[in-house]
């Protein structure tokens, strides 16, 4: 009895001391603060209220459409999908992910818009229209509260690593990679806003200076032009690549979509 | 679509002062703005907002180009009775749309 007693209390020992060995990581994790952490205290309010957070009128939106059939095959997407409130709990969470049929990772929106094309044989949903951020928006919901956990796909590391070049690479007439704001910068300000550490924990989001709802490659494209570089059409593989790679430095975060950001 | 979200207690107390919010989707294009391709955008706001309790109103409000997308307004009134309240909003272009929640009172 004692000696499995004393098993025990061996195991519980080993089992502290991987725990304590894996902690560093956990240390980091907490040091990554969202993009909500440095917002004033009125943005965040906004953004922790249903009822003041502009975003729910996407959800409020997604939440109809879900249900509304579209396209010959006159089907919604509860009709496979049923009640997303269960069956697209945590699905924001682990996109961008590996698309079978076009063999690419395909973020959130891209899920959508071809699940809509394949399976309810309906129109294209285009990027950025109300239509795919309300569905977004209101799948994204769903993983409200929940870690990222960007999947394990050795598909996807090829395109994750390209995604973490992508964040190294100078770009543009300012010449400036993401990491020089992000990752060296962040806390610090420009011009009058707060550089975020570009955790993408909370989209679609509510953008104030928007007004309106937009995608993470909106925001993308956007510090794209502030750099003054190029900018990839929407959906393009540079920044869903960007998007995976951005997943992964947010590992284990809470998500908190749909939020509201300055 | 449902593009208006309002927030009322479902039950008060009679005498109670009840928190009403609400929220609507609208652009409130100002009317100023120039348009890429040169063009003034014209001017798309909601003009007027009203309440109703029981068919008598307790708040209105004006709304002027400098007030943001979406508008959300705030406004407290008392429980008297049960019944219902009606929100209005109405604005340029014949934009006109209600909303109405039950509200029951003890």
């Amino acid at each position: 009895m004692s000696r499995v007693a004393a098993g025990a209390r061996v195991l519980a020992l080993v089992a502290a001391t991987v725990v304590l060995a894996a902690s560093p990581a956990c240390v980091q994790s907490d040091a990554r603060r969202p993009g909500s952490a440095t917002m004033s205290p009125q943005t965040r309010a906004m953004q922790r209220d249903d009822a003041q957070n502009p975003a729910m009128l996407w959800v409020a939106d997604g939440e109809a459409l879900w249900s509304r059939a579209a396209g010959p095959a006159g089907r919604a997407c509860a009709d496979c999908h049923g009640d997303a409130r269960a069956s697209m709990r945590g699905v924001a969470a682990r996109h961008p992910a590996y698309d079978e049929a076009s063999r690419r990772p395909v973020d959130l929106g891209q899920r959508i818009a071809a699940c809509r094309q394949r399976h309810q044989q309906a129109g294209p949903l285009a990027p950025e229209s109300h239509e795919r951020l309300a569905l977004e928006a209101y799948v994204a919901l769903q993983s409200r509260g929940m870690a990222v956990a960007p999947p394990a796909d050795p598909r996807l590391d090829a395109h994750r690593e390209r995604g973490r070049a992508l964040f190294h690479q100078r770009i543009g007439q300012l010449d400036l990679a993401c990491a020089q704001c992000h990752d060296a910068n962040a806390g610090k300000r420009l011009g009058g806003s707060t550089i975020p550490e570009a955790h993408p924990t909370g989209y679609p989001i509510y953008r104030l200076e928007w007004q309106s709802a937009g995608s993470l490659q909106r925001r993308l494209r956007g510090c794209m032009g502030g750099v003054r570089a190029e900018v990839p059409p929407y959906d393009a593989p540079d920044l869903v690549d960007l998007a995976l790679h951005l997943a992964s430095r947010a590992a284990g975060m809470i998500v908190d979509a749909p939020g509201v950001r300055p | 679509m449902a593009r208006a979200i309002v927030n009322v207690p479902a039950t008060a107390r009679r005498g109670d002062v009840i928190e009403i919010r609400t929220l609507i989707a609208h652009p409130m294009e100002t009317g100023y703005r120039v348009a890429a391709d040169g063009q003034r955008v014209a001017r798309d706001l909601v003009r007027r907002f009203t309440c109703r309790y029981n068919g008598e109103v307790v708040f209105a409000a004006e709304l002027f180009p400098a007030t943001a997308a979406n508008p959300y307004l705030v406004f407290c009134t008392v429980a008297v009775d049960s019944g219902t309240l009606a929100f209005t909003w109405e604005g340029d272009r014949g934009f006109a749309q209600t909303e109405t929640v039950a509200i029951r009172v003890t």
